[in-house]
């Protein structure tokens, strides 16, 4: 598929820069989705969506200036470069003709999830809400969602830079609210990858099975303990938390406004040696994994922790010009709409020494998070907090009761040096991070983790 | 609807429903939107970016028996309406049948005349001057400390856009709209630790925004920071600024929304003209408040919208409906039907949420609490807080409460409850309103909570 010919991109990039301008940048972006959803054993709310369209920026100095249209015409894609231009008034300056596209290195999709029809889809999510409901009499709600997605995107810039990459993505969601008595919980659980519809082969209706026995387990909660104690961190979705504790204070765009606690400390110890953790977006099949990041540079795997001590910062061009220095391919967009900016792709902290069983095993007394429904961090404070949505309590070296409404908040700096145990187990998972008002598909991954001395927050005080 | 401010997009939208009923609906709904906008964003006192955006697109539900699907494009013209048309159709034909779904009948009465929507000043006003404007903003920041360092980043964007709808049972019209926004997050500094504040203004034109009064918000608020402690766990009186009621009421309106009651998940579910709050809470939906950003004549489906009193004398008095919902139950549409563009179908959502004013001031609410702490920030809204279970725990920040009055700031802790709970334990609410885009679009004020569980140290 081509979305504009070299010529056309040629002459946008040439009026771009017609009254002067360091660097032009032509994105074009072809995406199309389907989604579907069962509630109450209905299937409903199948929605097909189809948008196309692009974003031209020029950057002057450290002046960025951006527009987007929607569709690819030809008189709409010039008249947003003539926009961008008319800001400026010196002499033209001249893009370097466009290299030969290097043939993308694309994800392997073996079926294509257009080609699927829709019924299909269908019964994928009855067999979902099947399972759910066949988990126990206390099982008194589900709901499931399907969505696919397939992004084309085309970069073209004033450095003579022509990449495309296409993104097909699936995903599965899974939410089971039981009760008992007065008691009700909800569980959920998803699936997803960077892959077509042989994601689902096999036995896709396990994840309504998880999210049933998680609601159900936490129908014998406790209210969650307030106060200090030792947390173990799950694998998979745990990864949430370094995620948000590290991973959005390594985007150059905070570390240079001084908005991160990571700011100057490249080189420096972080965290034990016992810890080494990646950005990597050319992980096969994974949720945040694409060939090129949206300014067209090669996704790469970043050691961002390497044994404790910090490694590097995540890169778009423009941050990575500015500290003289490569893009690490995270410069990422929700799409043509949207400015690129450094973003984590999937990260992760690498399998470690520690037996999953032993971390716990060790804890006295203790928390232990096995999944959150999400957090957020203020980068420039390091201040973080999570909900946990499935949380039980350790004692004597052993995980017993479940607890309701916890929540774990801390310090990034204290937290990350606090890390005292890393598992050998090791598992990924999706999700969708939200920053400057654009969601990404990013991945997030761990095995079990301890940290020593962290704030749980709950009800029972 | 006898007014159209967009006569070409309404005559699209037309063309939209004729295509899906050529292609098999029984019934078709189409919206269209079309808008312009821009958006700065400065850093020390100069422009990091400048976006001028154009956008367009439409969406299309059909309905075939009671089968719905919808399906949504950006191509306006006849074969990219026709395109639209057909997914939407091709959609309708997974679905299962339900006996509720249907396209929504016009309502019987005109929308309501609604004055202001749009302000000729984004239009007017140069980009230069609304650079300018968020360069003040920064600046204001700055110069309201010495312990200001820096700003993370002061934004300004504005948006003028039209709507308009057509369906298959003779709904039709339009409305244009405009907004400007502006906020920042200000960073206050000592030795190594760094505070931060945010500030923002909302308004319908850049005119409606008090530069100097935004980045000083953000400014106070990360200066007050400085030297913030964890507080002990403990259960305590607790005032919430304005900003965090705000998030609370969102949190309300949200479970207030028949879609998630019918489907009992919602701790209000069979609870309608209960007892399920304390007397000082009287709050309502309002889409017709010419303050409140969600305001327009008619809904995401063509509804007029209109104002339903949802919690007064500490009962529950309605939930919020669309056709679909009111249809489920054979009551009425509250004209709730949103979209957050013509990339989704309707769902039923809050408008505009109005508190109700109490008679205290904000240092009168500190002294009725005596001691306890006064929350100014919440964090993990997304996920500390379960619409099902009504369950909340969230990451807060603010001051300590001491003999009545504001003390040391506070920080790194929770605040967690149960929304019905929280409810019975409000005490007052403050006289003093703001409109706050946090938890859709509120008219909010400070609150005071006679008891909530603090999670500190």
């Amino acid at each position: 598929l081509t979305l504009v010919d070299e010529g056309l991109a040629t002459r946008v990039l040439e009026r771009a820069l017609s009254r002067g301008g360091d660097f032009a940048e032509l994105f074009c972006e072809q995406r199309r989705g389907f989604s579907l959803s069962i509630d109450e054993s209905r299937v409903e709310r199948p929605q097909f969506g189809s948008e196309r369209g692009a974003g031209i920026r020029v950057i002057d100095g450290e002046v960025t200036r951006f527009a987007h249209v929607d569709g690819l015409a030809e008189e709409d894609l010039l008249g947003a470069a003539d926009v961008l231009a008319s800001a400026l008034a010196a002499e033209a300056t001249r893009p370097l003709a466009l290299r030969a596209a290097e043939p993308p290195r694309l994800q392997e999709i073996e079926v294509d999830p257009g080609s699927v029809p829709a019924e299909r889809k269908a019964e994928v999510l009855r067999g979902l809400d099947e399972r759910a409901r066949g988990a126990g009499p206390e099982v008194s709600q589900a709901s499931a969602s399907y969505s696919e997605g397939r992004r084309q995107v085309a970069v073209f810039n004033s450095e003579g830079l022509q990449a495309s990459d296409d993104r097909t993505r699936v995903r599965l969601g899974a939410q089971v609210v039981a009760r008992r008595n007065g008691t009700v919980e909800t569980g959920f659980e998803t699936l997803g990858a960077h892959r077509g519809f042989e994601l689902l082969d096999g036995d896709p209706a396990r994840i309504a099975e998880q999210a049933a026995r998680k609601a159900l387990e936490l129908l014998g909660a406790d209210p969650a303990p307030a106060g200090e104690t030792t947390v173990v961190v799950g694998g998979g979705f745990g990864g949430v938390l370094f995620h948000e504790m590290t991973g959005h204070g390594l985007e150059a765009d905070a570390v240079q406004k001084g908005a991160s606690v990571y700011a100057g400390k490249l080189g420096e110890r972080v965290a034990e040696p016992l810890l080494t953790a990646y950005d990597d977006g050319r992980m096969p099949g994974e949720w945040g994994t694409g060939a090129i990041d949206d300014e067209g540079t090669p996704c790469r795997k970043t050691p961002v922790i390497e044994e404790g001590r910090l490694t590097s910062y995540l890169y778009d061009r423009l941050r990575a010009r500015r500290d003289g220095t490569e893009s690490t391919g995270n410069g990422r967009r929700a799409g043509f709409r949207d400015l690129p900016i450094p973003r984590m792709t999937n990260t992760y902290i690498a399998p470690g020494e520690a037996d999953p069983e032993t971390i716990i095993s060790e804890v006295e007394r203790g928390f232990y998070a096995v999944s959150f429904g999400g957090g957020q961090v203020e980068p420039a404070t390091g201040d973080f907090v999570f909900g946990v949505s499935e949380g039980y309590l350790i004692e004597g070296g052993r995980v017993t009761r479940p607890c309701r409404g916890a929540t774990l908040i801390g310090n990034c700096l204290q937290a990350l040096a606090r890390i005292d145990a890393v598992g050998s187990d090791f598992e990924m998972k999706t999700g969708f991070c939200g920053k400057s008002g654009q969601t990404a598909p990013v991945g997030t991954g761990q095995g079990h983790v301890r940290i020593r001395g962290m704030t749980v927050g709950g009800t029972s005080v | 609807m006898s007014r159209s401010p967009a006569p070409e997009l309404e005559q699209a939208a037309g063309r939209a429903v004729e295509a899906a009923t050529s292609a098999g609906a029984a019934e078709a709904e189409a919206w269209a939107e079309g808008s312009r906008s821009r958006e700065v964003r400065v850093h020390g006192g100069a422009v990091e970016s400048l976006t001028e955006a154009s956008g367009r697109g439409v969406g299309v539900r059909a309905w075939i028996g009671t089968r719905t699907g919808y399906a949504y494009g950006t191509d306006l013209s006849d074969a990219g309406l026709a395109e639209v048309a057909e997914a939407a159709v091709g959609a309708a034909r997974v679905a299962d049948e339900d006996e509720s779904a249907a396209a929504p009948d016009p309502a019987g009465e005109e929308p309501p005349e609604i004055e202001g929507l749009r302000d000729s000043g984004v239009a007017e006003t140069p980009t230069a001057e609304v650079i300018e404007l968020a360069k003040r903003v920064e600046r204001a920041a700055l110069d309201s400390h010495d312990a200001v360092s820096s700003v993370e980043e002061a934004v300004y964007v504005d948006e003028d856009g039209d709507a308009a709808i057509a369906t298959s049972r003779g709904v039709s019209g339009s409305f244009g709209a405009s907004a400007a926004y502006s906020f920042l997050q200000a960073m206050a500094s000592r030795g190594s630790e760094v505070q931060t504040g945010l500030g923002f203004g909302v308004g319908r034109s850049p005119r409606d925004l008090d530069a100097e009064a935004i980045g000083a918000e953000a400014g106070d608020q990360a200066a007050a920071m400085l030297g913030a402690t964890k507080p002990e766990s403990r259960n305590c009186p607790v005032v919430l600024s304005e900003r965090v009621t705000a998030s609370f009421a969102g949190f309300i309106g949200g479970a207030l929304c028949a879609d998630d009651v019918q489907r009992g998940r919602s701790p209000f579910a069979d609870r309608l003209g209960e007892e399920v709050a304390s007397r000082a809470l009287v709050l309502a939906d309002d889409g017709t408040d010419p303050g409140g950003l969600a305001t327009a004549p008619f809904d995401g489906e063509g509804t007029p919208r209109g104002r339903t009193p949802l919690l007064a004398d500490g009962r529950l008095l309605a939930f919020l409906h669309d056709s679909y919902t009111a249809r489920r139950e054979g009551a009425r549409s509250t004209g709730n039907a949103s979209r957050a563009s013509y990339r989704s179908p309707p769902a039923v959502s809050t408008s505009n949420l109005v508190l109700e004013p109490g008679e205290l001031s904000l240092e009168r609410l500190l002294a009725e609490a005596g001691e306890g702490v006064y929350i100014t920030e919440v964090a993990g809204l997304h996920s500390g807080v379960n619409p099902v279970t009504g369950r909340y725990s969230v990451g807060a920040s603010g001051r300590a409460i001491r003999a009545g009055a504001l003390a040391e700031p506070l920080r790194e802790f929770t605040i967690a409850g149960d929304l019905l709970g929280t409810l019975a334990a409000v005490k007052a609410v403050g006289a003093q309103t703001r409109w706050v885009p946090f938890g859709g679009s509120v008219s909010s004020a400070p609150m005071l909570v006679q008891e909530l569980a603090i999670g500190g140290s």
